[in-house]
């Protein structure tokens, strides 16, 4: 359990984690509440007993843009929300699929893939096809 | 308690809107102040509280202060983006009725445009929203675009027609940036930038400035121009990433808008002319239907064929807004400045007939502050 005042905060627990090639999300000890991104404390009752778990990785395209770009400078790339099973939301990329067959619905599972920097960053691919 | 109607905008005014060549931010800000001190007939040497938010200057208030070479007995520099001079003026209603300040001065400037052709931030992306490279901030505003497509049909034409409406308020603004023709098809086809959202969506880059003085109502009478009296408002802060919205179609206004007319003791269709903060088209969509002048998911329908351009059955963005007459980075005060010249019977070929009652909104970061005020003529006190 993290705790206020022991350790690293949230974000940097998150980010050794990912960089580790594991995702896991916040639940509050207090009222059960599911927490993403990570916090000190939960927004739903306050409690700062907020622990780490696994979620199950499935989700669900919430809303969609494609972000248009010249393609000598990379070409056009997809931005998402996705609601996790879990029940909270996160910004998030979607691959594996053309952009514009990606819908608000479209069941999608997490993996660690890459961000803007090349950092790892939590992607998504959608539900049945092969990582 | 209430604050309604026990403060006054006694004097307004715009400074460089448009392209303002050659002057820094603060230059076009003083600007408008002493077109509103002029307007108010009030001397400088009167100010004793000063309101501002740049986006750049994180300490604005005292460089405002300083520029003007006062010595306020308040300093307000809350920044909550583009909505924070709606926010100043309940806190200077505040001041003014506890009596501790007697003259109010909100003001904003930006040259935005001539110094570099795009928006001006100090705005990094979230951390949990920066690996994925969205648009600041557009790609927000595109996501809640797109949702309320998907959960209530809103249709790309009925997007467009906010933007076609605001062009034809502007047509009647000599003072708007841009004033040529613009049709529906003409939105569609234009340059897609964030999905659904294409560049005629969004508000101009412009520079510009603007201000307002804000007094008690008993001496309101004692200026060359009749007071707009501040009959109520109300905030509205949900989120400050796009991410971390609750849900993408409905926005603080709900509560914004339901404290303002509460305090005001008004509804929506009291209201003669409503000035919102439309950074894209999709905001005036979202906060006609939070503020009440028509249903959930029904905004779409509402704003299409021209129900908010000249003729339409409810005059909104009579200026032109931030998407057709001025857009410097933050837009909330022009929305009061507009609402000023409307309850003034000022606002030349746009007047509407007998406007007694406005509804001024002001939206902050990517729908995350939202801030209403209710603003009355003398015959509404």
């Amino acid at each position: 359990m993290a705790g206020i005042g022991q350790g690293p905060g949230p974000d940097a627990v998150f980010a050794a984690k990912l960089a580790e090639g594991v995702f896991e999300i916040q639940k509050c000890g207090g009222c059960g509440t599911h927490v993403f991104h990570p916090r000190v404390i939960c927004p739903a009752c306050g409690s700062a007993d907020l622990g780490w778990f696994a979620p199950t990785g499935r989700g669900t395209v919430y809303a969609r843009t494609v972000v248009r770009r010249k393609l000598e400078r990379g070409g056009d790339y997809n931005v998402v929300l996705v609601d996790l099973e879990e029940g909270v939301r996160m910004m998030s990329r979607i691959d594996g699929i053309a952009h514009d067959q990606i819908v608000a619905g479209l069941k999608v599972t997490a993996s660690i893939g890459e961000g803007a920097e090349g950092d790892p960053a939590v992607v998504f691919r959608p539900e049945g096809e092969a990582n | 308690m209430s604050l309604r109607g026990k403060a006054a905008i006694v004097g307004a005014a715009l400074a460089g809107c448009g392209e303002a060549h050659g002057k820094s931010s603060m230059e076009i800000t003083i600007e408008g102040v002493h077109g509103a001190l002029a307007d108010a007939g009030i001397a400088l040497g009167e100010v004793d509280a000063v309101a501002t938010c740049q986006p750049l200057d994180m300490l604005s208030g005292l460089t405002l202060a300083q520029e003007l070479g006062l010595n306020p007995r308040f300093t307000m520099n809350n920044r909550m983006g583009g909505s924070s001079f709606l926010s100043h003026t309940l806190w200077a209603a505040m001041l003014l009725e506890l009596r501790l300040a007697d003259t109010v001065l909100i003001c904003y400037g930006s040259n935005q445009r001539t110094a570099s052709g795009k928006l001006m931030t100090a705005l990094g992306l979230p951390t949990y929203e920066a690996p994925y490279r969205p648009l600041f901030p557009l790609s927000s505003y595109a996501l809640a675009t797109d949702r309320h497509m998907t959960q209530f049909g809103t249709t790309r034409e009925q997007l467009a027609d906010v933007a076609v409406a605001a062009r034809a308020w502007a047509q009647k603004n000599p003072d708007a940036f841009m004033r040529d023709p613009l049709t529906r098809e003409d939105v569609i086809a234009s340059r897609p930038v964030s999905d659904p959202l294409r560049v005629r969506d969004c508000c101009l880059v412009t520079d510009g400035g603007g201000a307002i003085v804000m007094r008690r109502a008993e001496t309101a009478k004692d200026h060359p121009r009749p007071p707009v009296y501040l009959l109520g408002g109300g905030e509205g802060t949900t989120h400050r990433d796009i991410s971390e919205m609750a849900d993408l179609t409905v926005t603080g206004a709900a509560q914004s808008g339901r404290t303002a007319m509460d305090m005001a003791g008004v509804k929506p269709a009291d209201i003669d002319v409503v000035q919102l903060y439309d950074a894209f088209t999709i905001n005036v969509i979202l906060f006609l239907e939070d503020l009440g002048f028509c249903k959930k998911g029904e905004g779409g329908a509402f704003v299409a064929n021209g129900g908010i351009a000249p003729g339409g059955h409810l005059p909104v963005n009579t200026n032109g807004g931030g998407l057709s007459c001025v857009h410097p980075g933050m837009y909330g005060i022009f929305t009061l400045v507009e609402a000023v010249r409307q309850l003034r019977g000022d606002a030349g070929d746009r007047q509407i007939g007998s406007a007694e009652l406005a509804l001024a909104h002001g939206n902050g970061g990517v729908l995350s502050s939202q801030v209403t005020n209710i603003l009355g003529t003398e015959a509404t006190l």
